[in-house]
């Protein structure tokens, strides 16, 4: 068996995998903590739990309702997305224009909630949610073996990216995002609906949270309290790439969960803290992220 | 639709105005009218209030109380981007400029407010540099450059009248001229124009009144045939 440094390429490159995966999740919530930070300024606690709704919907709605893993993957996002929607428009709304603190403390809270409810109806050892039968095995690539769903994961998970990248960056829409993000106060004053914007941003940015969600629940286990695991790893890359950079954010959260895989190969003790070995470094050094603009 | 000054029709009528930010009052009590296709001015010195009363026709400061009548329409209840709807365009003090987006971005970021504005190839004749430069960062550009793309950017959206905080600020004189020419054409397509100007000289022979500003009231109107007779007055007022 050929190997790289001591270690078996068929371990070095399932790693790696593993490691595009989590990248591939941790860019989809990075990007949408980055989307929602830029125009509200508003560091979204509750970012975690509506990736862990996202899951848990998809669950629930198939073990109830019966609906399948593509109906899920519009549905989920687009329930959450409201729901988000109401939390900017009741609580959020209320508070903006304060430090950063207070919306900080209500998205945690929030968080913490909606959370705790779910513990208390489905406990924390997990739901089940079966492969949807389309993605069952997978090809064999000489080197490693390929599920056809992690492909899928890396694919998808990819163009939601782009796909966000260039509305934001190339059309009217983004534009707008893009001024409001500078001075929303202005943009208002042109005659731009600000107020809607900032709800329509606030949706879509954990609507890209509960994209996520769906996504891992086949793969991932399926708990009330998954999103706050994820959480800390994912504001880690967004520090390191720089608050309020969409490309910045993308790219980082790929790169990070290849660096945690490569770590898990190489050292494994040192996986888990590798990222926030990452962001001590960059914030010695780029005080701003890699992708930060200097203040 | 008449040209010039229409002294039936009050565009803008402010009454008994005013603003706070957070526990300084700032505004005590404004009363202004400006007619259809009038240029007015705000003269006064710095801090007298004149930004601020541009800021609280937008409904962009802390707390106001009083009356702004826009087209006959109370607005005190109006969120900035209605304001914005019913035909005001607003040029600030620090131009706002975004350097996220590119010159010809910040120039259709505006949504069109009213018809009548003018097409994109009118407003690169108008300013031609604009035109050549329509890629670049809105922020790349010099000061002069800004300045135009910050009109510009509002001549498109149909407002019919303008409120312009301290236009000729910090810019060469050839700059200053070539403001002063647009404003001419404004004039002349019968725009309202409201100007906040610390260049006196660069205000006189455009403006048809003025008003004088001094610790947040308006201390005097002086209408351009006044101008004259009541010059040391101002020079008093203005500090000059």
């Amino acid at each position: 068996m050929s190997m790289i440094l001591g270690v078996p390429v068929a371990v070095l490159s399932g790693q790696l995998l593993i490691g595009i995966i989590n990248g591939a999740f941790y860019a989809l919530l990075s990007l949408g903590l980055a989307v929602i930070f830029g125009l509200l300024k508003i560091i979204n606690f509750a970012h975690g739990a509506m990736y862990m709704l996202g899951a848990m919907a998809t669950v629930i709605m198939f073990d109830m309702l019966g609906l399948n893993y593509w109906v899920a993957l519009f549905v989920a996002p687009v329930l959450v997305g409201v729901f988000g929607m109401l939390i900017e428009y009741f609580l959020l709304r209320r508070i903006s224009g304060q430090d950063h603190i207070y919306s900080l403390l209500l998205t945690f809270g929030a968080a913490l909630m909606i959370q705790g409810v779910l513990t208390n109806i489905y406990g924390v050892s997990g739901l089940r949610y079966a492969m949807p039968d389309a993605f069952k095995g997978g090809m064999n690539l000489g080197f490693m073996f390929l599920p056809y769903y992690r492909a899928w994961v890396i694919a998808i998970a990819l163009v939601v990216c782009f796909g966000t990248w260039f509305m934001i960056e190339k059309t009217k829409l983004g534009a707008y995002l893009r001024a409001g993000t500078e001075d929303a106060q202005l943009m208002q004053g042109f005659g731009i609906n600000v107020p809607l914007l900032v709800s329509l941003t606030y949706g879509f940015g954990v609507m890209l949270a509960a994209f996520a969600g769906v996504l891992a629940a086949p793969i991932y286990s399926v708990t009330p309290v998954m999103g706050s695991h994820i959480l800390i790893v994912v504001f880690a890359v967004v520090v390191i790439g720089g608050m309020g950079s969409i490309a910045g954010a993308i790219v980082t959260g790929i790169l990070m969960g290849i660096i945690e895989g490569l770590t898990k190969t190489f050292y494994p003790p040192a996986s888990s803290a590798v990222i926030f070995l990452v962001m001590v470094v960059v914030l010695m050094f780029r005080p701003t992220g890699l992708f930060g603009k200097e203040a | 639709m008449s040209r010039g000054p229409d002294k039936e029709y009050e565009q803008l009528r402010v009454s008994g105005l005013h603003a706070f930010y957070g526990e300084s009052h700032i505004l005590h009590g404004i009363d202004l009218v400006v007619h259809r296709g009038e240029l007015i001015t705000l003269l006064g010195r710095n801090g007298a209030g004149r930004s601020t009363t541009l800021k609280a026709i937008m409904n962009m400061v802390g707390r106001r109380t009083g009356s702004i009548m826009i087209n006959g329409e109370e607005t005190m209840a109006c969120a900035p981007h209605h304001i914005a709807r019913l035909g005001v365009g607003y040029c600030p003090e620090h131009r706002g400029i975004f350097s996220a987006l590119n010159v010809q971005e910040n120039l259709t970021l505006p949504p069109v407010v009213r018809s009548g504005g003018m097409s994109l190839e009118e407003i690169y004749t108008m300013f031609p540099n604009l035109y050549e430069r329509r890629f670049s960062q809105g922020t790349k550009l010099s000061g002069g450059e800004q300045q135009m793309l910050a009109m510009a950017r509002i001549l498109r959206t149909g407002a019919n009248m303008l409120l312009l905080d301290e236009i000729t600020e910090g810019l060469a004189p050839v700059i200053v001229e070539k403001l002063g020419e647009v404003l001419i054409k404004l004039k002349e397509k019968g725009l309202t124009i409201v100007l906040v100007e610390q260049n006196f000289h660069f205000a006189a022979p455009l403006a048809d009144r003025h008003y004088v500003m001094e610790h947040g009231q308006i201390v005097e109107e002086i209408s351009a045939d006044e101008l004259d007779a009541k010059q040391s007055m101002l020079n008093d007022y203005l500090g000059v």
